[in-house]
């Protein structure tokens, strides 16, 4: 193989040293094979799926389509790092309140894309929504649920806010 | 160290001359699919992220352009100011891929792998837009008609970056239109861009030949009837004649009979949406 | 002072699923997240041709590569060279012949996957090209040659009932295709084997839909007793059939064993496409004689299952699939003939409907086409044909299932239609999303009906049987179970069942693993009845031993106890104990084993009681159709399902929600292409799966009544979903656009040519 690589990314917060690494190793790979972080998914390794949504300076990106090398000097954020004490969001809490989780495998990459959407929109429409999440697929709920947590968190943020 | 990350134009130029082979990268939406797919073995990458003046667009008025940085992202061509002046990039931005991709992918990517199914290709056809490309000695500039030479292949030298792209302003309006079987995040099985400028037709047609296909024997038909000419028939007629420049093939996606077919009905719906019929 | 009672997650509760948190968190252990100390990746070579015989195999470049520490081939199988679920026909790896396209011929261990990789390119196979068998009408025409030792016909049969000469005034007929699914399951295929240290045992960690199965047919493979091959449920990314058959299991285990480490198994999409069985595509022929009132007299049939180039689970594929040719509706007469064959293309089996998607997709067509002949409206005709409770069914076997399917069309029928769409409405509402191809006069509104039976867990005399383990101590329960969760909610149905039966809050469940015995497969519509039906009766015999126990302590007869709420009472006096403190001290655990009543064999005319129970369904699918270009929106799928028994409302709306999806999958965009078998789109980039844009509106009527013969009264919800909405949509399709359609998926070019 080619010259191991050895550089650091920035993850969550920490630094994490990646070395002996190869040089086509996706971030999606360096996460969850190296680093540790296996909350991002891998389904479809060619950003069909959404699996593997992660932020890269607060762009949601898919992580399988990111040459890990190349992130370097960037801020990355994952799953793990939505709530740094262990618990869950309001948004996580929705997804298993409304059954949006069935299997699951899709669910963190949801989450990220969720969290994502509405950081940026507080107040989407069904449309919008929609076409927020229309890069994640999943083949267990039929998006039904997905859709009434994502309802059920914009709704109480608004009262709360309120 | 296999993998630079230059922090200026003139730093990644030097690099590339050095690596000649060197694979560049911003997005990776398209180059990772083919490291993931076993079907690319990089040795080297160029990494252009940091590379500043890649990410800004700008519009000189006076000249009528919106010049376009080759990284930034399509997320970006798909609301506020650019969408305004460029409508036509943003509706195909807005059918690359997903949110996430388009998060990722852009213009240089789009050009860099000069896919006739490369969802913007279409509309800097139809735009002539000119593409700017930089090397360690020089700096060129080249419209995408001679930009874009087959499938998947560019008149991109070695040892050039695609700095960014220059698309004329129109106008008139600008719109495209896109065929997949499904709702979002599709391969285009036929697109269409179509723009009128000094009341003037241009169309070009996205996965349907080797290269994008500009229809100028339509345009130039069309144009000699005048667009104030136009209705439902006189649509439907053009319509025929585009399809007539097409050069579909089958493939799995879809059928040679069914992407002439597609075409042809796109731009009779964009002509009409153009003129507001 | 006011006790607050606070809502018990028991039966009929929407309980929220016990590892939610640690699925949202992302760290739920699916199978593709373990990892061992020492690990080593595996990967398997495959073949690129569908029909070739095997020259040689040189793997010495593999072992050349600094980082593989073991290549395998069929040489290198210690046991039984083959394996299966029904016939034992597939190789473990391929030997003197490639069969389809994917084939596995070897595998290789290494420490990185992309050493791996380079590996697998240094193995040289020389294969001498084969003409495939790829047209299922040649292995039933007999002109190929038998391209397996078991011949091209997996099965064969037919069924004859009543009067086949009795003909009626109204002939419809048809031929419909049903294209190849996928059950496209995210979390793809994974394993981590560990072999023991002394080398005589392992111990697999897989995501799988029936451990013991699995167990059965690699201590086969490996030459090892059962009780050495030990399994354990990875956590597991979606089913639907796929895991069914085994995949990497033997491969896994047998590097594992022979390098002495921890092997890693994991498939990307791409593999995954090949990995598996997917769904069989079928070509079917009916011919439906009917009354001039739409009362159906005979119905003769054709089916050919293409079962691709081993035989997995096809034949009984091919039972489910003619014996529901009749649907959910009265048929005195029929003539059915039925194929499943081998071919060159890839293999099929198990997905989730199992055989009775294409044949609903083929009697549904049929029925409106019955609807058109007589001027009969579509639903009409069906209610005139309903069967019910007591009926005969083609094969002789009485319908002895409570069967509401009247309800299920009327409420579904009563279920309002969407609104009119907008005069101006966003792009995203139009066919072609995005893409903005078309503008609102170009849209055409269609209305269609799909209704069905699915038979409920296996047939055809098969014991199935599910085990499960009830321990109290000290007012709370652990569960035992092999029930392969696959995301369809048995972790949170079984805690609710003892939570109901026991009155007791606390419950938890043990490893899913091979240290108890079977819970059979999950598929078939079968857990709730089948290791619900074990669960429960595990509880129940707890439950008994705790009134014994109490009855002894408060010289109360057992029989007069009973739960309430948590507390346990006697029914006839004042004696009340809360369970909790009347398992103090007091520990019990009982294991059950639960059978269904027993099934027959179909005789040589399909006569036989051949299944245990059906379910029903109704759909109605609205869409919207841009005519000249042929794209579909799906705007509302209506439907109201015989369920039995509402167990937890969530789980089951998120069944019939996910299952509708996949039927609307098959209807308008699923297929793997094949072209002379070789596959032509094993990628998400086109093997399209329906999006966040294309999920239409559901709305949802569960019909509750409960069936004597389910433990819990409640019927298996789990494929009903997915089986009548495909049609539906075909239909709804035709209706926009007045073409006849009888095909699925419908591609656009079969609407605007």
């Amino acid at each position: 193989m080619s010259e191991p690589e050895h550089y650091t990314l920035t993850v969550n917060g920490e630094e994490h040293a990646v070395s002996d690494a190869w040089i086509g190793e996706s971030l999606l790979y360096v996460l969850r094979e190296r680093l540790g972080l296996p909350g991002s998914k891998g389904a479809c390794e060619q950003g069909e799926c959404g699996s593997c949504t992660v932020y890269v300076d607060n762009a949601a990106v898919c992580s399988c389509l990111v040459m890990a090398a190349t992130a370097v000097g960037t801020q990355i954020a994952t799953v793990e790092g939505l709530n740094q004490d262990g618990s869950l969001t309001d948004v996580q809490q929705a997804f298993v309140n409304e059954g949006a989780v069935q299997c699951g495998f899709c669910t963190p990459g949801l989450v990220m894309a969720v969290h994502h959407l509405l950081d940026h929109n507080d107040s989407p429409n069904e449309q919008q929504i929609k076409e927020a999440l229309s890069g994640n697929i999943c083949r267990c709920t039929g998006y039904g649920r997905i859709f009434a947590a994502v309802e059920s968190v914009i709704s109480v943020r608004k009262n709360t806010s309120s | 160290m296999p993998v630079f990350i230059p922090s200026s134009l003139n730093e990644a130029t030097q690099l590339l001359s050095k690596n000649p082979s060197a694979h560049l990268v911003t997005g990776g939406t398209d180059l990772m699919v083919e490291v993931n797919f076993n079907h690319r073995h990089p040795e080297t990458v160029i990494a252009l992220r940091n590379i500043s003046e890649f990410q800004l667009w700008n519009v000189d008025h006076t000249a009528g352009l919106v010049h376009i940085g080759s990284s930034v992202p399509y997320a970006t061509m798909e609301h506020g100011d650019l969408a305004k002046v460029l409508p036509a990039l943003a509706e195909a931005a807005r059918t690359v891929g997903s949110p996430q991709i388009r998060a990722a992918g852009s213009l240089g990517g789009n050009l860099g792998t000069c896919s006739p199914a490369g969802d913007s290709l279409p509309v800097l056809s139809a735009l002539d837009a000119v593409v700017h490309l930089q090397s360690n000695t020089a700096i060129r500039s080249v419209p995408f008609s001679e930009f874009m030479v087959g499938p998947k292949r560019n008149s991109r030298l070695p040892d050039e970056i695609i700095t960014g792209v220059s698309i004329p302003m129109t106008n008139g309006w600008q719109g495209y239109a896109k065929v997949g079987v499904r709702n979002a995040m599709v391969i285009s099985v036929a697109s269409v861009c179509l723009a009128i400028h000094d009341g003037r037709v241009r169309v070009a047609l996205g996965s349907v030949g080797p290269t994008i296909i500009r229809c100028t024997e339509s345009e130039e038909w069309l144009n000699a009837i005048g667009l104030e000419n136009v209705d439902h028939l006189l649509a439907k007629e053009f319509g025929e004649h585009v399809r007539a420049e097409s050069r579909p093939i089958d493939d799995h996606r879809s059928t040679a009979e069914y992407r002439r077919h597609a075409v042809g009905v796109l731009a009779a719906r964009l002509l009409l949406r153009g003129v507001q019929k | 002072m006011t006790i607050t009672k606070t809502q018990r997650d028991i039966l009929g509760s929407s309980a929220l699923r016990p590892d939610g948190i640690s699925k949202v968190q992302g760290g739920f252990a699916f199978s593709s997240d373990l990892h061992a100390e020492n690990m080593l990746w595996g990967a398997t070579l495959r073949s690129p041709h569908p029909y070739a015989r095997i020259v040689s195999i040189d793997v010495s470049g593999a072992w050349n590569i600094s980082g593989v520490e073991c290549v395998i081939t069929a040489e290198d199988v210690p046991g039984q060279l083959t394996y299966g679920l029904i016939s034992e026909d597939q190789p473990v790896f391929a030997k003197e012949f490639v069969r389809y396209m994917g084939e596995p011929i070897a595998a290789v261990a290494a420490d990185h996957p992309e050493t791996c990789r380079r590996a697998l390119a240094a193995i040289t196979v020389v294969y001498e090209l084969l003409t495939p068998l790829t047209n299922p009408e040649h292995a039933i025409d007999g002109t190929h040659e038998p391209i397996h030792p078991d011949g091209n016909i997996i099965r064969r049969q037919q069924i004859v009932h009543g009067d086949i000469n009795a003909t009626g005034p109204i002939v419809v007929e048809g031929t419909y295709d049903i294209g190849m699914q996928d059950q496209a399951f995210l979390g793809t295929e994974s394993a981590l084997a560990i072999p023991d240290h002394d080398g005589a045992g392992i111990e697999v960690f897989v995501a799988t839909q029936w451990l013991h199965e699995d167990r059965k047919q690699m201590a086969k493979c490996l030459g090892l007793p059962e009780e050495k091959v030990r399994l354990v449920l990875g956590g597991v990314g979606g089913a639907f059939g796929a895991r069914e058959d085994i995949s990497l299991q033997v491969h896994t285990a047998l590097l594992a064993m022979r390098t002495s480490r921890p092997v890693k198994m994991q498939y990307g999409r791409e593999e995954s496409f090949f990995g598996h069985v997917h769904r069989h595509p079928a070509q079917i022929w009916m011919r439906h004689h009917a009354t001039t009132d739409g009362r159906i007299v005979k119905i003769e049939a054709r089916f050919v299952f293409d079962g691709g180039a081993y035989s997995s689970t096809s034949s009984a594929v091919l039972i489910n699939g003619v014996t529901h040719t009749q649907g959910p509706y009265q048929c005195p007469n029929a003539i059915v003939d039925g194929y499943a064959v081998r071919t060159n293309n890839p293999p099929c089996g198990a997905m989730r409907g199992f055989g009775v998607v294409q044949a609903c997709f083929a009697h549904e067509g049929q029925m409106d086409k019955l609807a058109a002949a007589t001027g009969i409206d579509e639903v009409e005709i069906r209610l005139r044909n309903i069967i019910r409770t007591g009926d005969p069914m083609i094969t002789g076997q009485i319908l002895e299932s409570v069967a509401p399917i009247e309800r299920c069309i009327r409420e579904t029928a009563a279920m309002p239609l969407p609104a009119e769409m907008a005069q101006q409405p966003h792009e995203l509402d139009l066919p072609g999303g995005s893409g903005r191809t078309a503008d609102r006069r170009n849209i055409v509104r269609g209305i269609g009906w799909g209704v069905s039976m699915k038979n409920l867990m296996y047939s055809e005399g098969f014991d199935d049987y599910s085990t499960a383990r009830c321990t109290l101590t000290n007012g709370s329960v652990e569960l035992k179970f092999a029930t392969s969760e696959v995301g369809q909610g048995f972790v949170t149905l079984a805690p609710q069942i003892a939570r109901s039966v026991l009155g007791v809050d606390n419950v938890t469940y043990d490893t899913i693993d091979t240290q108890i015995g079977s819970a059979g497969s999950t598929s078939a519509s079968r857990q709730t009845w089948m290791s619900g039906g074990a669960v429960d009766g595990a509880c129940r015999m707890v439950r008994e031993r705790l009134f014994e126990h109490v009855g002894a302590i408060h010289n109360v007869d057992p029989l007069r106890l009973a739960i309430d709420d948590t507390d346990i009472i006697d029914t006839m006096g004042t004696l009340r104990i809360s369970v909790q403190e009347a398992s103090a001290n007091f520990s019990v655990s009982e294991t059950y084993e639960y059978h269904h009543r027993t099934t027959e064999d179909l005789d040589e005319n399909g006569q036989g009681n051949c299944h245990v129970a059906f379910a029903f369904v109704a759909h109605r699918a609205v869409v919207d159709v841009d005519v000249e270009l042929g794209l579909v929106k799906v705007v509302q799928i209506a439907t109201a399902q015989d369920v039995g028994r509402v167990l937890n409302p969530m789980s089951v709306i998120g069944q019939i929600e996910g299952g509708i999806a996949q039927g609307l999958g098959l209807a308008v965009m699923e297929e793997i292409i094949v072209t002379n078998g070789v596959v032509r789109n094993p990628s998400f980039t086109d093997y399209l799966l329906p999006t966040a844009l294309d999920a239409p509106v559901v709305l949802i009527s569960m019909i509750e009544e409960p069936d004597p013969q389910a433990p819990m009264g409640a019927k298996g919800v789990g494929e009903a979903p997915c089986i009548s909405v495909t049609p539906a949509i075909v239909a709804a399709i035709r209706n926009a656009t007045g073409k006849t359609i009888d095909r699925c998926p419908v591609r656009p070019q079969d609407i605007c040519f």
